[in-house]
Order: C-alpha cells, then sequence, then structure tokens
C-alpha cells in the first residue's frame, strides 16, 4: 500500500515545496520593495531636527545602516520563529498586528462558514436549472455584484440598513472589552457586505465548474441510464468539478484576510488592514513587511490547500494502476 | 410472430444547427422482435446514433422529433413526458457507447456504477445486484470477476472496460440494447475478443439488440439483419447474408470500396538504386521507457511502405523521429545517402522540405482560421520563396493534384468535408515538393468511399510524382490496396518485414498471425469459425 501511494505523496510534497519556496520569493521582494521606498523613516520622525548626525544615530539604533542582505536574513530568520522585530514605534510587531489580525480572522471566518456552503449550493441550483429563472437570476445578480466596486456595496449596504431602516449601526469600531453579541452585531454590516462580493464570484465559478463537467461523455451516459437529472449534478458531475471549486473557494478566502482592506476602512473595522493602512502613513516598515507577509503566506496556503485538495480528489492519482 | 421490442415508424428528427432546423432523420421505419439483432450501417452524419439514442427516447440538445413514433414495447416514448420515459431507460432499454473510457465516470468505482440503476429501480438489493453483475462478468470472460468491480474505470484496459459496460447495460435484464460502435476505438485483436463476448451474452440472454456501425464486416458477424442509412434513410433492408452476398442497392455496393480497390502488384513503380531512407539500430525513450527498439527499416524510392501495428506499438513515434520531431536516443538515420540529423532544428530547410507528415486528423492539422490559399501559400513562400502569381498559379496546381476545384482556395477548413480537408492537408505536404511524405493514419477518420478515393488519389501521385510514402495504419485492408512492403510492429519492435505478398501469405510470424486473423472477413460467419477454431 505505501509503495502504491507514492506517487500522491510526493505530488504533495512537492506542492508543499513550491508553496515554501513562492514564499520565501515573496518575503524577499516584499522586503526589497519596502526597503527601496523613497524617503527615509529615521528623517520623517524626526522632521524639524532631522540633522545628518541625528538621522544616522537613529537608524543605527534601528538598524537601518546594516546591509540589506543582513537584515533580511535576521528579518526572515526570526519572521519563520514568529517573531516580525520591532516596530518603529518601538512596540514588538506582532503586538501591534495579533489582535488585529484575530478581528480579521474573526469576519473571515463567519463570512466563510456562511459564503462557502450556500455559494456551492446556489451554484449547483444554477448548474442543475440551466437557463431557466433561478439560473438567470442569478447569473445577472452576481454579475452586477461582481462589476460594482466593493467599496459601493459597502456604501449601498450601509444607507439601506444603518441610515434608513437604522436595523445596524454603520460604524464596526468593534473592542475587546465589548461582549460576543455586540460585537457580532456590529460585524453584522461587514460580514453582508463580504458575502455579497464573494458568494457572486463563487457562486459563478461553481457553475461554471459543473456545467464544464456536464458537457462529458459519461454524463450523457447517466442520462442514458435513467439516472434523475439532480442525481447526474450530485452524483456524476460535482465529484468531477471539486477540483476547480476548491481553487476558486481557496482564492476567496484568501482574499477574505488580504483583500478586506476597502471594507474594513469602510466600517472602520479594527482588522489587519487598517493596521497596515496606519502603518503605511507612519512608514513603519516593519509592520507593513509583516503585514505584506501574512497576506502572501494566506494566498499561498489557501492555493496549496486547494492544490492537495484536487490532487487527492483525481481517483486516478489517489488510486494508481 | 411475437410483437415487436421496438417499432420505430416513419420517425423524423431535426436538429438546430445556426437558427435553422434541417432534418437528420427523415422517415425512418424499423422493427425488432425479441432476440433478434439488427444491424444499423452507414457511414458518419447518416444518422445512426441519433436513430439508435431515440430508441431509448432521447434526443441531443439541440434535436427534436417532427414526426413518426418509436414504440418500446407498445409504449410510444416520444408521447410521454421526460421523466416517464427516463424509467424506460436502464431498466428497459440500454446503451453502450462507443468509447467505455469516456462514458464511465472516473470518480466511481466500477461496481457502483454497473449496479447503480439496478438498485435505484430495478428493484434488487445492492447484494443480489452485486451476484448478477460478477455472473454477467464471468460470462463476458473478465478476468478475477469478483474483484473486477472495486477498481476505477482508469484502472482497466480498453477492451475490458467496453465489456463492462455491456455488463452495465445488461445488469437490469433490458429488453433492448443499442450497442452504438462499441469496437470501433478497439484495435483489432482486442475488437475481437469484445466481440464474442458481445455475441455470446446477446445469444445468452436472449435479448434484442440494435448494432450500429460503420464496418460492415463486424456486423456480419453479430446482426440476423442490418439496415443501410444514408442521409437519414433506410435504402436497403435486408437479411445479413442478402446484403453480403447480392446487395441491391449502389449505396451498399460502396460500402465495399477500399476491400475491392484494384491491387498493383506489378511494381513498375518502383525506381531502382540505394534506398531513399535508411533506419539502423534506432531506438527512442519517453524517459524510462523504451517505445522503439532496435529499428532497421529501408524506404526505397517511388516505394510505398505500410507499417502496422496496434496502438501503442510506437508506430507513430517512428514517424515523428523520421520527420525530427522526436529526438532517437540510439542508431542511425541516412537519408539519400547522407547522415539525418536527429532533430527538425539542425535539418537544413532543404532537408525538412524533402520528407514531410500528413496526420490522422486534419480538422486539428489545420489552422481552422487560415483558407486553404494560406494553408497552401505559407509552404511555398517559405521551401521556394514563390510569392504573387506565380504561387497563386501553384496553389491552383496543387489542388487540381488533390483532385480540389480551384475555387476552393478561399474556403476555411471548417467549410469543408472530411475528405476534402484531408485533401488540403495532402497538397500541403505536396507544396513542399517532397520525397518521402509519412502519412499517418491519415484514411482512419474517413468514411469507406472517401477513403478509398483519397488511396486512389495518392497512388496516381505517386505514380507521377515518384514519391515514397511510409504508410502508417492499423487498418489490413488498406495496407492490402496500397502497400510494396510491410513492416510489422509490436511492443516497439520490427516483427515482421517483407514484401507485401510474402508478409500476407503463410508461413507468418505468430504476432502477424494474429494480426491478420483477427481482421474480420466480409463474410458471414468468420467470427463463428474463431470461435469453433478455439474451442477445437
Amino acid at each position: 500500500m505505501t509503495r502504491k501511494s507514492r506517487p500522491i505523496l510526493s505530488m504533495v510534497a512537492s506542492r508543499v515545496g513550491l508553496g515554501v519556496l513562492s514564499l520565501i520569493i515573496v518575503s524577499l521582494v516584499i522586503f526589497s520593495a519596502v526597503a527601496m521606498l523613497p524617503g527615509s523613516y529615521a528623517s520623517a520622525i524626526l522632521g524639524q531636527n532631522a540633522t545628518p548626525e541625528a538621522v544616522a544615530a537613529m537608524e543605527e539604533q534601528l538598524g537601518l545602516n546594516e546591509p540589506w542582505f543582513l537584515r533580511y536574513l535576521g528579518w526572515l530568520g526570526a519572521a519563520a520563529t514568529g517573531d516580525m522585530g520591532m516596530s518603529f514605534a518601538g512596540r514588538p510587531v506582532m503586538d501591534v498586528i495579533g489582535p488585529r489580525l484575530i478581528n480579521t480572522v474573526v469576519l473571515a471566518s463567519i463570512t466563510a462558514v456562511i459564503a462557502v456552503p450556500v455559494s456551492i449550493l446556489l451554484g449547483i441550483l444554477c448548474a442543475r436549472f440551466r437557463g431557466r429563472f433561478i439560473d438567470k437570476f442569478l447569473s445577472t445578480s452576481t454579475l452586477a455584484s461582481i462589476s460594482v466596486p466593493e467599496f459601493f456595496v459597502a456604501y449601498i449596504v450601509m444607507m439601506v440598513l444603518a441610515v434608513k431602516l437604522q436595523l445596524f449601526p454603520s460604524m464596526a469600531g468593534i473592542r475587546a472589552s465589548m461582549d460576543w453579541g455586540d460585537q457580532l452585531y456590529r460585524m453584522v454590516l461587514p460580514i453582508l457586505t463580504l458575502l455579497l462580493v464573494i458568494l457572486a464570484h463563487m457562486v459563478r465559478n461553481t457553475r461554471a465548474a459543473i456545467l464544464s463537467v456536464m458537457a462529458s461523455p459519461y454524463i450523457e451516459m447517466a442520462r442514458l441510464k435513467g439516472e434523475p437529472e439532480s442525481r447526474v449534478v450530485m452524483r456524476q458531475a460535482l465529484p468531477n468539478a471539486i477540483g476547480p471549486i476548491a481553487s476558486v473557494v481557496a482564492l476567496n478566502l484568501a482574499y477574505l484576510i488580504s483583500g478586506v482592506v476597502v471594507i474594513e476602512v469602510v466600517f472602520v473595522y479594527p482588522g489587519v488592514g487598517q493596521a497596515m493602512i496606519d502603518a503605511v502613513r507612519n512608514r513603519d516598515v516593519p509592520v507593513i513587511q509583516a503585514c505584506a507577509l501574512i497576506f502572501a503566506a494566506a494566498y499561498i496556503g489557501f492555493n496549496l490547500i486547494a492544490d492537495v485538495i484536487s490532487i487527492i480528489s483525481n481517483p486516478r492519482l489517489l488510486h494508481p494502476r | 410472430m411475437a410483437s415487436p421490442v421496438i417499432d420505430i415508424e416513419d420517425l423524423r428528427i431535426d436538429a438546430k444547427a445556426n437558427d435553422e432546423w434541417s432534418a437528420i432523420v427523415r422517415g425512418v421505419t424499423l422493427a425488432i422482435h425479441p432476440g433478434e439483432v439488427l444491424g444499423l450501417v452507414g457511414e458518419s452524419g447518416a444518422g445512426k446514433s441519433t436513430i439508435g439514442l431515440a430508441a431509448l427516447g432521447y434526443l441531443r440538445p439541440g434535436a427534436r422529433v417532427s414526426g413518426g413514433t418509436v414504440r418500446l414495447q407498445g409504449q410510444d416514448l416520444f408521447a410521454i413526458t421526460e421523466d416517464e420515459r427516463r424509467r424506460f431507460r436502464g431498466t428497459k432499454v440500454a446503451y453502450v457507447a462507443q468509447s467505455a473510457q469516456a462514458a464511465f465516470n472516473p470518480a466511481h468505482r466500477l461496481m457502483d456504477q454497473i449496479v447503480m440503476v439496478a438498485v435505484d429501480r430495478g428493484g434488487l438489493t445492492r447484494a443480489e445486484a452485486e451476484a448478477r453483475a460478477v455472473g454477467l462478468f464471468t460470462a463476458l470472460k473478465l478476468p478475477d470477476p469478483a474483484q473486477f468491480g472495486s477498481r476505477f474505470p482508469h484502472q482497466v484496459s480498453g477492451g475490458q472496460l467496453q465489456r463492462a459496460m455491456v455488463a452495465m447495460a445488461m445488469i437490469c435484464n433490458p429488453a433492448l440494447i443499442v450497442f452504438d460502435e462499441p469496437t470501433t476505438a478497439l484495435d483489432v485483436t482486442t475488437q475481437v475478443e469484445v466481440l464474442i463476448s458481445i455475441r455470446n451474452v446477446i445469444r445468452d440472454f436472449g435479448v434484442a439488440a440494435i448494432y450500429i456501425t460503420h464496418d460492415l464486416a463486424v456486423v456480419a458477424q453479430i446482426a440476423h439483419r442490418v439496415a443501410v442509412l444514408r442521409h437519414g434513410v433506410v435504402v436497403e433492408e435486408a437479411p445479413i447474408a442478402q446484403i453480403m452476398d447480392a446487395p441491391r442497392h449502389p449505396y451498399t455496393k460502396t460500402l465495399w470500396a477500399v476491400h475491392e480497390m484494384p491491387v498493383d502488384t506489378s511494381a513498375t513503380h518502383l525506381q531502382k538504386g540505394a534506398p531513399l531512407l535508411a533506419i539502423s539500430g534506432l531506438s527512442a525513450r519517453y524517459k524510462q521507457f523504451e517505445v522503439l527498439r532496435d529499428i532497421n527499416l529501408q524506404i526505397g524510392r517511388g516505394e510505398t511502405v505500410a507499417l502496422v501495428g496496434e496502438s501503442g506499438s510506437g508506430k507513430s513515434t517512428l514517424g515523428r523521429v523520421i520527420v525530427g520531431l522526436k529526438e532517437p536516443s540510439g542508431g542511425s538515420l541516412t537519408y539519400d545517402g547522407e547522415p539525418l540529423p536527429p532533430l527538425v532544428s539542425r535539418r537544413s530547410l532543404g532537408t525538412i522540405r524533402r520528407v514531410q507528415i500528413i496526420y490522422q486528423s486534419a480538422d486539428t492539422a489545420l489552422n481552422p482560421r487560415h483558407t486553404v490559399r494560406k494553408l497552401l501559400g505559407r509552404p511555398l513562400a517559405l521551401y521556394h520563396g514563390l510569392r504573387g502569381s506565380r504561387r497563386e498559379a501553384r496553389i491552383q496546381e496543387l489542388l487540381r493534384m488533390v483532385e480540389l476545384d480551384p475555387t476552393h482556395a478561399d474556403r476555411l477548413p471548417g467549410q469543408l468535408s472530411g475528405g476534402q480537408k484531408q485533401r488540403v492537408a495532402i497538397a500541403r505536404a505536396l507544396a513542399a515538393d517532397p520525397e518521402l511524405i509519412i502519412c499517418d493514419e491519415i484514411t482512419s477518420a474517413l468514411d469507406k468511399v472517401v477513403q478509398a478515393e483519397v488511396l486512389r488519389m495518392l497512388l496516381d501521385l505517386q505514380a507521377r510524382l515518384g514519391v515514397s510514402y511510409l504508410f502508417i495504419t492499423h487498418d489490413i485492408e488498406v495496407v492490402r490496396a496500397v502497400a510494396d512492403r510491410v513492416v510489422v510492429m509490436q511492443a516497439g519492435r520490427i516483427v515482421e518485414q517483407g514484401d507485401k505478398a510474402q508478409v500476407f501469405a503463410p508461413p507468418h510470424e505468430p504476432y502477424t498471425e494474429t494480426l491478420l486473423a483477427s481482421v474480420p472477413d466480409m463474410a458471414v460467419g468468420w467470427l463463428d469459425r474463431i470461435i469453433a477454431g478455439r474451442a477445437a
């Protein structure tokens, strides 16, 4: 048995290896891009007092005078152990980002738990009733939802539910001191907005993935065996569409971590996107680097999982000859 | 006489193309009685599959019934709803598709797919259905019947999968099975085994069947009666013996076209002298897998060498090595006395010009967005630097050589028939003025009549131009019609080669013997003799 499962193990191992490699390359790009940004933290902080001596002293204190590759290796080594270094403002980066990251993950998780099953279900329904009312309705509305910028969706949601109907607060500024129910109540609008954005994308892609399988000869064969249409979709088409569905879900989950900056700003939600924007404003390089690395890790990680799912959902690889 | 299992009366089916309905089945009447096998013969596009599917009350998307009835055991299938029709499929009437590889769902084990209908709607428990499936596997001579069903489709061979699909069709003991070209995608030696299995289960279980094929020799072994279909109309229907011995309709007679091509044994077109191409000790591999081993082969000027063997025997790889698309791992190629560089990138334009290749599928070999003029004009410009009116004149000449109307120069491949497209592909090879043309299964996708016309044209061109052919094919009939010499390949080796008369006359090499014995004769009773021969 171990002999038989070897190809799939080595495939999965090579994907994981490639994932790690891409993460290292991305970290290098992030580090050098940030290092190349114009303007210096020291002279920005010192402002009027930025005499060359003062700037040099401050750069030495922050370790900015060392060659970039030494700084990179040091940073990467520490990052691998979860230590993202000290922010220029003097606090550990993880203390700055940590609570924000948790907020983002909570928002993302709640959205994902609702969005993934609902969108796959709606995608299946569209494929099953292709060309009928539900398909046309969902195709049109998801297209509209994709075409509109996300901040616009956010403002419409806010205008209807917060301003006109006054059901939910327009500001989602949660604090750790609030109880769970209160936090959740304030998160309703950002969750709703994110749902509208990612549902559309996932529904459309699930539908397309299933319909492309539905063109296969074995689908016609199933119909010729008299299988009811809903079973044809669920039992014959869906198992063969898992790979493409997993990859679109992964893309959207990664978006929930790294792409929500705009939504967080609109609803003043204290997530990691907000932290990054604050850091950019203050030229706090270590925090920017940490945020960028977390976003990249989320993208690579979710895509890696999707890759592995599509490998193990392929019976040719799971059960070699 | 008992009432027919299926009674098709004046059936008319339209298909929608470019927003216009056109008739593809135009008034077909057929009836099949219990235990009877009706062969449905005709060229591609004649409406065979459409009629076969209509027997299951099924229409492909974009088709509609515009008249007539299909009665399955008395029930008019197109007078009831789709949901009611569905209940007949799998239980009363079943379907066996051409490609089992495509028709089995790759995601499920064979047993799950085979017993599904029986468990869902056939009234059997899972255990009963599995027992019945294992019984069918045994009857169909599948290996290890008890364990066979636990495999996935990709884990068994094409011939086994085809028989597994027969088991799937038989699982509910249907009254009628529609076999849609069930052996066309198989090699000849595999085809015999599947044909024997199919014939035995049809006979033993007494099921009625529609057997769709374009191959008269195959249908002669299976069917009691044959209906010859052309352009959606039955042109002749008669007992098999009568069709074979005394076909009445002129169209039926054309189905023997390749079989009855005059065989030229005079060898007057052969030219004396050193061979054009000499291959010695050649080998080639894909990664660790050796696909060609110790190939020694010569092709003379003006000679046609047929390369025969089953799929996977390395025939096409050898063709690719000769044109320089695949690098050999050992051995040498000598062309016209000079060593031939192994890869096309290291050959001079002049050398590339002299060896051309034509592929099986003109559909994929011709750029669908280029007109015939552009397709032929490019090699003329590349190899001969022809421009303007001289190029145009040569294009016209090439079209006449391949017996196409010069007005076809403005057409796109999509506006040509299959045979016409293959002629354009041949003209494109001829545009280079080659000395050797590799023909890789170039007539396999064509209908019998068109096939014979193309072969005849190639022989004419050879007589006029003195070109040599390496004819890669699995079709022994084609070999008989065109070859001077025959090379038989098996598993990457040449097992026999020699003049056609010598290879085709006994005694044979064992593999050649198997190959030749597997080609169905154009006669009733061939399969019976094979089975009797094995029993003895």
